[in-house]
């Protein structure tokens, strides 16, 4: 599997409420929730973000409340994948959780820059930025979270198990 | 090597002898919560892995008090999935508006959590519980979904950070303070993935409540949970909550903790954390001259007896100053109750505050009580980004109900100690 896009970047603690603020929670719609996405942070994101695009942020991302929402609503966006530095616990174990992609490259945390043109392959972890020529390497995926991703998620991890 | 208390009770959880930090395992839980903005996303997720019935219709807990009393449509329709979803599974623990409480001060007094137990809850301040002995977590709504399905959750084991607590706190310096002054001195993400671990003769010297509050903010700091040992003041919290069997965890002594922390509670100020992190902390002698629009006293951090009784204490025959918004938010009904009985609702109202029925409402600007572009809020709650409590230009002070309460008198972010 592969996601290729235009970055979108931000900085350290992009917490919970600004990915999603709790003034739209009271739906769980998909299709909701990505009208309001990185609203409090970055008005133009939804207007500009298309199908594929990679978000890319430095330490500690999405901190703060355990909305599943939140990698709900990026996904929704158009987000192929998020690349951070860090991720907060919950918002680590949501996003694979229900089968979205996120990455943990402190060295292309640093790399990357708003607008570039990343390419990422998940099976080999290696992140190319097409803009600048360079070549990153992901984390591995603790084997764990691995048999999450390949069942696509936990829904079908825990049928599986039933 | 030895173990950590968290360690303890998930390896007991597992059927495991021994873990180690790192390790992947699937746990038993004891207690699986949910709200009304976790829980809906929940039960689509239950029915999508073909959940058919609950694994226990005793460990579950289903609480709607983030947008109630329902406040709005939307609101409204995502309270009666959970009525409905909790009538059809016959959930023990289902408590509608006019019994239930804000979820984290609502589960001990129900007795519902007590030492040694594991708990998932699709809320990031499940971590509260850790104030009783137990390990309890925030997740997901699909961890929630798969907790209530299979009574099991998959854990990677924390680490730990110490903190030898020790001193006895002056009069105005709460537990608020405490972990404000721990989040400023490690940061947002500076526990993260690990479990706090208090210990220390200095705990004996802090109320449940106090305890509460400090486990409840762990998440702030990125920890995975918040933990104290059982005293004779736990158990005594327990049993009078509680007919539940519970069963004490210690440290081994030869536990392994990554970093340790010595925190002197007799020289803690009274601290407050400003725009827009809840580890830009200064002391009370630090803040200067900032004016307030509205004061928020309560939540799942601040909300109960203890901290009604302190800001009480420094409302007593005092008035709101004029134009400032006072909002005073009892965590539950008992509370609520009890400080009625106390005098202490009389004492708020003729100060001039507003009392609510519990709700989270305000904490993450769901209702009563939003800000509006520019305006700033002294609040016992626990987070302060950006457009948390309203308009995105708008600013949160996270402080205790002392300080809420004297700031609220002063019109500006003002000590307690003046008053």
């Amino acid at each position: 599997m592969k996601a290729k896009g235009r970055v979108f970047k931000y900085g350290d603690n992009v917490d919970t409420d600004v990915i999603i603020p709790a003034r739209y929670l009271s739906s769980g719609d998909p299709e909701e929730l990505k009208k309001h996405c990185m609203e409090d942070i970055d008005k133009e994101f939804v207007k500009k973000v298309k199908p594929g695009d990679i978000m890319v942020a430095q330490k500690n991302f999405g901190c703060g409340s355990s909305r599943e929402h939140a990698p709900v609503a990026i996904r929704a966006s158009g987000i192929s994948c998020v690349i951070a530095e860090s991720f907060a616990r919950i918002f680590y174990r949501n996003s694979f959780n229900i089968g979205f992609p996120i990455i943990e490259s402190p060295e292309a945390s640093k790399g990357i820059e708003d607008g570039d043109e990343v390419e990422v392959d998940f099976e080999s972890g290696e992140i190319k930025n097409i803009t600048k020529g360079e070549t990153y390497k992901a984390q591995p995926y603790p084997e764990f979270i691995q048999k999450i991703i390949e069942k696509g998620g936990l829904v079908n991890y825990i049928q599986a198990k039933m | 090597m030895g173990m950590t208390m968290t360690q303890k009770i998930l390896a007991a959880h597992a059927g495991l002898d021994k873990v180690e930090a790192g390790q992947f395992i699937e746990a038993k839980l004891d207690m699986v919560l949910a709200n009304d903005i976790t829980g809906p996303v929940s039960i689509k997720e239950f029915e999508k892995m073909g959940g058919k019935k609950v694994f226990h219709k005793d460990k579950i807990a289903l609480v709607p008090d983030h947008f109630t009393p329902n406040k709005d449509i939307k609101s409204a329709e995502q309270c009666k999935c959970l009525r409905e979803f909790a009538c059809d599974q016959e959930v023990t623990n289902y408590f509608e508006v006019g019994e239930m409480g804000i979820e984290h001060a609502l589960l001990p007094e129900k007795g519902l959590v007590v030492a040694g137990d594991a708990v998932i809850g699709a809320d990031s301040h499940t971590c509260t519980y850790g104030a009783l002995g137990a390990f309890s977590t925030g997740v997901g709504s699909t961890d929630l979904a798969a907790g209530m399905a299979t009574g099991e959750a998959w854990f990677k084991v924390p680490p730990a950070i110490k903190f030898n607590l020790i001193g006895k706190p002056s009069k105005w310096v709460s537990g608020k303070d405490i972990i404000l002054h721990i989040i400023g001195k490690i940061g947002v993400d500076g526990a993260r993935y690990k479990s706090m671990e208090f210990v220390g003769d200095g705990i004996k010297n802090l109320t449940m409540d106090d305890r509460f509050t400090i486990a409840n903010m762990a998440i702030e700091a990125g920890a995975k949970n918040g933990i104290f040992p059982v005293d004779e003041l736990t158990i005594e919290y327990i049993k009078d909550h509680s007919s539940r069997d519970y069963k004490v965890y210690e440290a081994d002594e030869d536990a392994l903790y990554d970093e340790e922390y010595t925190i002197d509670l007799s020289a803690l100020r009274p601290t407050v954390s400003f725009p827009h992190l809840p580890e830009n902390t200064k002391t009370i002698d630090e803040v200067g001259e900032v004016e307030i629009d509205q004061v928020v006293i309560g939540s799942c951090t601040n909300g109960r007896i203890d901290d009604l009784r302190a800001a009480a204490e420094v409302l007593k025959g005092q008035k709101v100053k004029k134009g400032i918004r006072v909002i005073i938010v009892p965590a539950t009904q008992k509370i609520y109750l009890q400080a009625l009985e106390e005098g202490l609702i009389k004492t708020f109202i003729e100060a001039g505050a507003v009392v609510s029925t519990p709700t989270c409402g305000p904490c993450m600007g769901g209702h009563m009580g939003i800000l509006a572009e520019g305006e700033r809020c002294v609040s016992t709650t626990n987070r302060n980004f950006v457009g948390r409590m309203g308009h995105v230009k708008s600013e949160i002070y996270l402080a205790s109900p002392a300080v809420a309460a004297a700031s609220a008198i002063a019109g500006k972010i003002y000590n307690p100690e003046n008053i």
